[in-house]
Parts: C-alpha cells; sequence; structure tokens
C-alpha cells in the first residue's frame, strides 16, 4: 500500500530530522551554556532570537532563507564563493532550514537543565582544583543529561513536524526535498486520500508516542 | 434556555453582518482565483468595487487545491480557474451553476528566467542550456504544470529534464523561484512576466501554441451564491470591455490559437 515514493519521502525526512538533531545539540549546547550562565546585557537580545522561530510564522523564515540563500542573498554568494553552490532545492539546504526553525526547541531545554543544576556543584568542583573545561565536561554536562534528553526528542520531533520552511525552499524534489508533510499537502491537494490518510495517520501516532515518551519520562517535560 | 441562548447568538452574529442575513452578504463576494490570474484580478476587483459598489474578496491559489477546498465546503461564491475541466467538473457535480460557466480568457506560457539573453525565442536553452533548475507548477494540480510537461513531452526532453525539476505549489510560487534567482529557469503564465503589454524582466521564449492544450480559463459561480447578486455582477464584469481591457495588458487573449508574438520584449498580437 505504502508506495515507493512514500517510502522515500520518510526514510528522508527521518535523515533530516536526525542531521537537524546532531548539528543543533552541537550548536546549541554553547549558546544554552553561555544564556544559563552569562550577565551580560546581551543576554535579552540573543534570548529573544532563539525564541523568534517560537512565534514567526514559517512563511516568514522560508521566504527569507530563500532570498538570503539565493544567488542575489549574502548568505547565497557566500555558499557561491565557498563553491558549494546554491542551498534552496538541496537536502543541505533543507538541513540549514531546519536548524534555524527547531533551534529554540534545542536551547531553551538546555537553557533550563543549565539553570537548573545552579553555580553550588561547579564552586565546589573549582575550590577543589578543577579547571573550566573539566567543570563543564564532568559536573555540567552530565547534571543536565535530562535536558539534552528532552532537546534531542524536541528537536527531532519539530523537525519531523516541519512544513511551511520546506514547501518554501526545498522545491518539493522526490528524494531531495520532499518530505513527508509536503508528501502528505501533495495527496491532499491531488484527492489522494487513502495515501494521504496512511501517511498523516503514521505522522500522528508517531507524534503522540514521541511525546508520551517524553512526558511519561519525568513530569516537567521543559526541564 | 439552550434555544434561547442560540437566539441570543444569532441575532448577534446577524447584526455584526457576519451570518445568516442574505442581504448583509448581497453585496459581497469570496473569490477563488487561479494564481496565474492574480495580478490583473487585483485590479479588475478593484474597480469591479468602484464601477459596482459590490466588494470582491480575493484568495490565490492552484485550481486543484481550490476543487478539493470547494468539495469540502469552502465558502466561494465565484471560481476563477486556470483550465475549463475543473468548473465543468464542479457543474456535473452539482456544486457550481450549470449555466454559469463561461470562458473569461485564454492563457500562456512562458520559459522565463531573470538573466538577460538566458532565454532565446525558440526555447533551445532547453536543450543546450546549462542550468541546474527548471521550475515548474504540480502538474498535478496547477494547469500550468500540466501544459509545462506537455510541452516537454512533444519535445521529448521530459526525461531528462526531470532531474533538474523543482515544483512549486502553484504558478505563484513557481515563479517565486525563479524571481529569487534559485532556479535559473521556469515554465510560468505569461501574466506573470508581463506588464503593459512589456516583459517587466529577464528573458522569455513564448511558447507556441502548438505544443500544449489550449489553456482555457473558465470561471463558474457556485450554487452556494446562486443569489448573491455579487457573483452575478462579478461574472458580468469578467466578460465587459473594462475587464477585458486589463487582460489585455497582461498577455490574456479571448479566443482560441491566438497569435500572440513577443518580440524582444514587448508583446505582440501577432507575428
Amino acid at each position: 500500500m505504502l508506495e515507493g515514493i512514500d517510502l522515500t519521502a520518510i526514510l528522508l525526512t527521518l535523515k533530516l530530522a536526525v542531521t537537524t538533531t546532531l548539528i543543533l545539540l552541537l550548536v546549541g549546547t554553547p549558546i544554552a551554556w553561555w544564556l544559563a550562565r552569562t550577565r551580560s546585557r546581551w543576554k535579552g537580545v540573543v534570548g529573544a532570537l532563539v525564541a523568534l522561530p517560537l512565534v514567526l510564522p514559517p512563511t516568514v523564515l522560508g521566504f527569507y532563507l530563500l532570498v538570503s540563500l539565493g544567488p542575489h542573498g549574502p548568505i547565497g554568494q557566500f555558499t557561491q564563493w565557498l563553491g558549494i553552490g546554491l542551498l534552496p532545492f538541496t537536502f543541505a539546504g533543507l538541513v540549514v532550514g531546519s536548524v534555524f526553525y527547531s533551534l529554540p526547541f534545542v536551547v531553551q531545554p538546555l537553557q533550563n537543565a543549565f539553570s537548573a543544576s545552579g553555580e553550588r556543584p561547579l564552586e565546589v568542583a573549582a575550590t577543589l582544583g578543577a579547571g573550566p573545561g573539566d567543570r563543564f565536561f564532568t559536573i555540567a554536562l552530565p547534571l543536565a543529561r535530562p535536558g539534552f534528553v528532552t532537546a534531542a526528542i524536541l528537536g527531532f520531533a519539530h523537525t519531523v513536524g516541519e512544513f511551511g520552511v520546506v514547501l518554501m525552499i526545498g522545491g518539493n524534489i522526490p528524494e531531495r526535498t520532499r518530505v513527508v508533510s509536503v508528501a502528505i499537502y501533495d495527496h491532499v491537494e491531488a484527492l489522494e486520500y487513502a495515501e494521504a490518510h496512511l501517511l498523516a495517520g503514521g505522522m500522528l501516532v508517531f507524534s503522540f508516542l514521541v511525546l508520551l515518551a517524553l512526558y511519561s519520562r519525568h513530569a516537567r517535560p521543559w526541564t | 434556555m439552550l434555544h434561547r441562548l442560540k437566539r441570543t447568538l444569532l441575532s448577534l452574529l446577524t447584526l455584526s453582518g457576519v451570518c445568516c442575513s442574505g442581504q448583509a452578504l448581497a453585496d459581497e463576494v469570496q473569490v477563488a482565483v487561479a494564481s496565474n490570474f492574480s495580478a490583473p484580478m487585483e485590479r479588475i476587483a478593484a474597480d469591479f468595487t468602484r464601477d459596482t459598489g459590490h466588494r470582491a474578496l480575493l484568495s490565490f491559489g492552484a485550481t486543484g487545491k481550490f476543487y478539493a477546498q470547494i468539495k469540502h465546503g469552502a465558502p466561494f461564491g465565484v471560481f476563477l480557474a486556470a483550465d475549463a475541466k475543473t468548473p465543468a467538473r464542479l457543474v456535473a457535480e452539482g456544486d457550481a451553476v450549470a449555466d454559469s460557466r463561461f470562458t473569461y480568457a485564454f492563457g500562456h506560457l512562458v520559459l522565463w528566467s531573470t538573466q538577460e539573453g538566458a532565454v532565446d525565442d525558440q526555447g533551445a536553452v532547453l536543450k543546450t542550456g546549462d542550468f541546474r533548475h527548471l521550475a515548474i507548477a504540480n502538474p498535478k494540480t496547477a494547469p500550468y504544470g500540466a501544459a509545462a510537461i506537455e510541452v516537454l513531452t512533444r519535445l521529448d526532453l521530459r526525461e531528462k529534464l526531470q532531474p533538474r525539476f523543482v515544483t512549486g505549489e502553484n504558478i505563484g510560487q513557481t515563479h517565486q523561484f525563479v524571481a529569487s534567482g534559485n532556479a535559473e529557469l521556469g515554465f510560468v503564465a505569461l501574466s506573470q512576466v508581463v506588464v503593459d503589454g512589456q516583459l517587466t524582466g529577464g528573458s522569455a521564449w513564448l511558447v507556441p501554441a502548438d505544443l500544449y492544450s489550449p489553456i482555457q480559463q473558465d470561471a463558474v459561480i457556485l450554487t452556494q451564491a446562486a443569489d448573491n447578486p455579487a457573483a452575478q455582477a462579478l461574472a458580468d464584469y469578467l466578460k465587459g470591455a473594462a475587464a477585458r481591457g486589463i487582460m489585455l495588458t497582461y498577455g490574456y487573449s479571448f479566443a482560441e490559437g491566438a497569435g500572440l508574438c513577443l518580440k524582444g520584449s514587448t508583446l505582440q498580437p501577432s507575428c
């Protein structure tokens, strides 16, 4: 029943979500760490920038990505100068869009986790002679582990659920940019409701199971 | 108690003009407009309001999408499709008023690029050109996308160019892919790249009419608006000289196989 094309879309979606989540954990950790500990007056600005995708319609993000990643945009000129060409209509382009789009879903749980463990364990470690790097890797990271699990699950699930940004910069190319949400939209528009139901129902069950796992793990999903 | 609450709610809605009063809706019509026709329709709707006092609320999208929405109760009164098939189907299925269907325009397909000189006047760039992406509208839902596929099939290029396709959800998004420079080439509607009979920029190949079936764009009044005077007024207005004058400047024609010609960047009635 599940056609090859839809199966490809599912695999592509999973690949996109895994790639995006890994990048977000790498990029998001230092941002969250800084936000949790800084007393800089830029904290508000950076915090607001990170949270923007929570409130902006994906069309705003998609539109600016399309323009700035394009041949006349600053990022597009930079990627061309680097020799990697243009990012719209490519898998790499979707990854870039998804990283922006899911950033708050990874940074905020991490930031909360770093804040929740507090200064005290780090100060104690410092008096015992641990350096900054040592303190971060042996104290702060293990203490924030629940936060990392939450961040990874939310980042992954939110990327799977992405639609507007992908529609605007993807170009709906099979095997490269046609993810599940776009495939569902295609089926609905073409009145192929059986196929749409199959994918949409699968998405519903998947999303519920992910959130069930998250919420059953502990009572406060955001920490 | 429940009954009284319902009546209060209804009268409130009626007072605010949102619901249930035929009179309140009489001078307003919601119009589903195929994306290719969005630019001329915005001008026509403004003139329509000025000349008749009625208001037309416009929604733009792919013809196939509107079909699905209308089948599921979308509150449109008039539907300006990008083909003849979809309105005919709505009439056959009882969703549109039988004798209300008429052809408001014939559309034309162009191969367009924002680069000057990138597209030659024979479309040879499709065979020889070094381009990474060719934007087309989704052929399943957008008639201009289906026409583009027809052209490529006739030119025996479909298989070869398929890997370079990027598909817009409708012809509006397809135009955006090209206009932003992300796709070097794209099949778009002539009306999207022509204003006042002049190509607005870049280079274009006006695809010869014998390479694709005529894009006959039909309109219908939907059954739910059969008694809405604004719907009938809009249908009449679209057949009039004022509306046709606007359509002409966007490169629409009113007869099948009209021999339009693009000389340099100027649109001419014949070659």
